[in-house]
């Protein structure tokens, strides 16, 4: 069994002391690691679920524009990082585990290594103060 | 596969009489195999390194990062300075600079008299990152490691026994320290089943709540990893400038007393011979 590489390692203990919601994937989308902010939002605990896949993960939110339409993947910002390994940032609403719209703003970036190797992403979500 | 401690000192090298049975020199271990010689690491120890016999004709001098306790050694190591001597430098690629650039920032005016292009040797450095590799008789893993700017580990393989070596290393820094979690722990990959691991064991476990992000290991989380990593036998390396003979002895005897059943460690001393087979 590998470990992961440093760079990841070091995004999750920075993940651990912030009090924003953080979640950091590989380099698939799988969800590796989410800090107990984030634990807010999925409503489960990472010790309880361990890692998990991303058609598993990716059905928790439901992404929604405006006009309270489904948004592809493809315009989210961790999956755009996934596929261009760019940061991104974008602003929308997700609806919340009981049923309440929220709106959001979600920044991803990469996580790229000393070597240039593309490891994983992380993506933060801010609760967006401009409703 | 025989292992010579040269150096064992962290930071700064520590002459005097108590430090004397530990030794004050700062970071090189020695590695032989059938007349190859590795040289892990150039602190002050380097200068105690003796070639296997007249007839090798090749060093392979592998650092783990270019801080000065790893590298004062090394413009004063006498194969650089024999034309007829092969000396290859093996470190970690820097993201902006070439080994070569980095490197003669020390061995150039006003920190040192010789430039790089006038020593006689046949030197070649090889800039390396998680990379695998062999040298003679040797198969050799490096990989990153959690310390202050680029720093590997090694792994040093002959047939079926293995060496692990990273003597700079904090795979605590974080808030809740080592995650219990094999996947989440630098070092491991390096360390596991080791016969032998050199670790970082800088400071006490008191000593390491003041000084966390330093880039070293409290001794309890260098064991922690060798536990984790089910090595055959740990030394614990690198010894803070600080720390006199009787205090690592004291040391010593109480991490005996709460992890002596579970674990063959030892404090690492100058001039330590280890036959590994």
């Amino acid at each position: 069994m590998a470990a992961y590489e440093i760079e990841i390692i070091l995004n999750r203990q920075l993940a651990d002391c912030l009090s924003i919601p953080v979640f950091i994937t590989d380099t698939s989308g799988n969800l590796i690691f989410y800090n107990e902010p984030a634990e807010k939002i999925l409503g489960s605990r990472f010790e309880d679920t361990g890692e998990m896949t991303v058609e598993t993960w990716s059905t928790i939110f439901k992404p929604l524009d405006e006009q309270g339409k489904t948004l592809p993947p493809d315009g989210l910002p961790l999956v755009k990082t996934l596929g261009d390994q760019h940061p991104h940032h974008k602003t929308f609403w997700i609806e919340s585990l009981i049923g309440k719209m929220e709106k959001i703003s979600v920044t991803s970036y990469p996580i790229i290594g000393r070597t240039g190797k593309f490891l994983g992403a992380v993506a933060i979500f801010w609760e967006s103060e401009d409703v | 596969m025989k292992v010579s401690l040269k150096g064992v000192r962290g930071s700064i090298p520590t002459t005097g009489a108590e430090t004397s049975y530990f030794g004050g020199h700062t970071s090189c271990v020695t590695v032989e195999e059938k007349g190859w010689l590795l040289v892990l690491d150039g602190g002050s120890g380097m200068q105690n390194v003796r070639l296997p016999d007249k007839s090798t004709k090749r060093v392979d001098i592998l650092l783990t990062h270019l801080h000065l306790d790893h590298l004062q050694g090394l413009g004063f190591f006498r194969p650089l300075f024999d034309p007829s001597m092969e000396v290859h430098i093996w470190a970690p690629a820097s993201a902006t600079q070439s080994l070569h650039s980095r490197i003669s920032r020390y061995l150039s005016p006003p920190l040192f008299p010789v430039l790089i292009r006038e020593l006689p040797c046949k030197l070649t450095m090889h800039d390396i990152a998680n990379s695998n590799f062999e040298i003679g008789p040797f198969t050799i893993d490096s990989r990153y490691v959690i310390h202050p700017g680029p720093t590997i580990g090694y792994r040093i393989r002959v047939q079926d026994t293995v060496l692990a070596y990273i003597p700079d290393h904090e795979p605590a820094l974080g808030p809740g320290g080592i995650i219990n979690d094999k996947k989440w722990i630098s070092g491991f990959d390096l360390a596991y089943r080791a016969d032998l691991l050199l670790h970082d064991g800088q400071y006490t476990e008191e000593e390491y709540k003041s000084r966390n992000g330093w880039g070293h290991s409290g001794m309890e989380d260098s064991i922690k990893l060798a536990l984790f990593s089910e090595v055959k036998r740990l030394l614990l390396t690198h010894h803070d400038p600080s720390h006199t003979d009787t205090q690592l002895n004291e040391i010593y005897s109480g991490l005996l007393r709460n992890y002596g059943n579970r674990l063959s460690f030892d404090m690492a001393r100058e001039g330590m011979d280890i036959e590994l087979v």
